[in-house]
């Protein structure tokens, strides 16, 4: 089992939290607009990065907030977790189109 | 090909089994294929398998980065079964089982094909619906399904525990007398023996690193770490690393990959003598020959390509099990391990042409793409040699995400399978 560093109630076992997919995930603004590959993509496509990947998680069984982590999924291991809102930590090379 | 009969095995026997061949080669890379598969699991053994023997492709090459049925195939717990709610998947899973049903024969290698049924049980009114709904459905559809009450699943198999006074009592179960089991190590093998005999090179420890197209966008050549291989055909067979290798090539699929885990107890004199899947509470239990109960747990929440889970998944199976079978309680587990699926929105998998020329993808089996091998194999062969899908996966392509006609199991089974 994973221990999980909520940003708001600090170490916490995994069993206190669900998983919510890949994180920075925008609804597109003229969704009118887009081609239905372009919505395709927004709905369903998903990196499924094998190394550093960020995603939501949801304090569901504690203060029931989101938050955004940064996991290798090569190695299970949290490089860090950070608040909804705030862009994806690190240097700008890592973060993927 | 060297033929196994039983004649064979008396010589090879009052000959001191001296006689025995290696059951394929292992060849160098040559420089170009017609055709070639990555990953050298059972699906994508058997595809270059079918590209060989049906399609009469000469030259056509295996590529597996570790060792062949070292993946999924030799990892899921060889549950076999076709009784799946929508027509599409029915077709699609009941061609694999036909298959199955003659498959020792068709490559004279045991795969110790075995139907023992696959009792699926129902534990609250809801699902007892549901069941009965999969049993019609199955009907209409030519597969074969039946709705058997406590006592009549108990009859069928005995150390199924229906009192009432479990938390999730059994109020019945539908029977798929066909479904069973097969070996799982055997279907890679099989399969691997009759493509080399028909010229197909397995290259094992063969990493594919990028895929190279000409100027018209096309596939040309895989880059890997034994040399350059051209091809014009391109077939990805590899589960849960799918997005992995589709990634280079900037097609990015509706996958996700988690870590599934299963688990094997010691090994008991025979016990169940049958398949038991219980999705409400997640259950799936089955005896091997050798005597382990073979069970499958559940995939971890988040996406990983560790192959090993958490322990809290296994016990929530475990519980189960032991709540429906009590007799199991003193068990001890041997060995449990991990692989990595790979998960469609809609649960159903992916066989087909990619928006790329010569790439073709057989993906997003989830958990339950051992039952499909046999057939899954075939269609992608075919999908492969003719460059369009065979009448039975034509609904399972990429499009039909973008079309809307997805093929929704994930709802019509409220679980992974």
């Amino acid at each position: 089992m994973l221990l999980i560093e909520c940003p708001y109630c600090g170490q916490r076992p995994e069993l206190e939290f669900v998983y919510g997919g890949e994180a920075h995930i925008t609804r597109p603004d003229a969704a009118a607009q887009l081609t239905d590959a372009q919505w395709t993509d927004y709905l369903y496509a998903r990196g499924n990065t094998r190394g550093v990947h960020a995603e939501r998680w949801r304090h569901t069984r504690g203060c029931g907030r989101f938050f955004n982590a940064l996991r290798d999924t090569t190695t299970d291991q949290f490089v860090v977790t950070y608040k909804v809102g705030t862009p994806r930590p690190g240097p700008a090379s890592q973060v993927p189109p | 090909m060297q033929l196994y009969s039983a004649l064979t095995l008396l010589k090879e026997g009052l000959t001191g089994q001296r006689g025995w061949r290696a059951q394929w080669r292992s060849p160098e890379p040559q420089s170009a294929y017609d055709a070639v598969i990555v990953g050298g699991g059972g699906h994508g053994l058997g595809t270059a398998y079918h590209l060989a023997s049906e399609h009469k492709l000469t030259r056509v090459a295996v590529l597996e980065k570790g060792w062949i049925g070292g993946g999924n195939t030799g990892r899921n717990t060889t549950i076999i079964r076709s009784n799946y709610l929508f027509d599409e998947s029915a077709a699609l899973y009941d061609h694999a089982l036909k298959l199955w049903e003659e498959l020792s024969q068709t490559l004279n290698y045991n795969v110790m094909f075995s139907p023992r049924g696959v009792m699926m049980l129902a534990h609250t009114v809801h699902d007892a619906q549901v069941s009965k709904r999969h049993v019609h459905a199955n009907r209409c559809n030519g597969v074969d399904n039946e709705w058997l009450t406590p006592e009549e699943a108990q009859a069928f198999c005995p150390p199924l525990n229906i009192s009432d006074d479990i938390r999730y009592p059994v109020l019945g179960a539908a029977l798929q007398r066909r479904g069973g089991t097969a070996r799982h190590d055997a279907v890679a093998w099989g399969y691997a023996r009759a493509a080399d005999s028909l010229g197909v090179d397995i290259i094992e420890n063969c990493d594919v690193t990028g895929i190279r197209r000409d100027a018209s966008g096309a596939v040309e050549a895989l880059e890997t770490n034994r040399g350059l291989i051209h091809t014009r055909k391109i077939g990805v067979c590899v589960a849960g690393h799918t997005s992995v290798i589709m990634n280079r090539v900037g097609v990015r699929l509706p996958l996700e990959s988690f870590p599934l885990q299963a688990l094997v107890s010691e090994p008991l004199k025979p016990v169940l003598p049958c398949v038991v899947m219980s999705n409400g509470i997640h259950a799936y239990v089955s005896q091997s020959d050798k005597g382990e109960l073979v069970i499958g747990a559940g995939t971890d929440a988040y996406t990983s390509y560790t192959q090993r889970g958490a322990l809290h998944v296994n016990s929530h199976t475990l519980e189960a099990i032991c709540e429906l079978f009590p007799t199991f309680r003193r068990l001890q587990m041997l060995r449990n391990w991990g692989g990595i699926v790979d998960v469609t929105p809609d649960r159903s998998p992916i066989i087909a042409k990619t928006p790329v020329p010569g790439l073709y993808v057989n993906c997003g089996w989830g958990t339950g793409g051992f039952k499909a091998t046999p057939g899954s194999a075939h269609l992608f062969a075919w999908t492969i040699a003719h460059d369009e899908p065979h009448p039975i996966n034509a609904p399972f392509s990429i499009e039909r995400f973008r079309d809307g006609y997805l093929i929704d199991e994930a709802a019509a089974a409220a679980v992974a399978h």
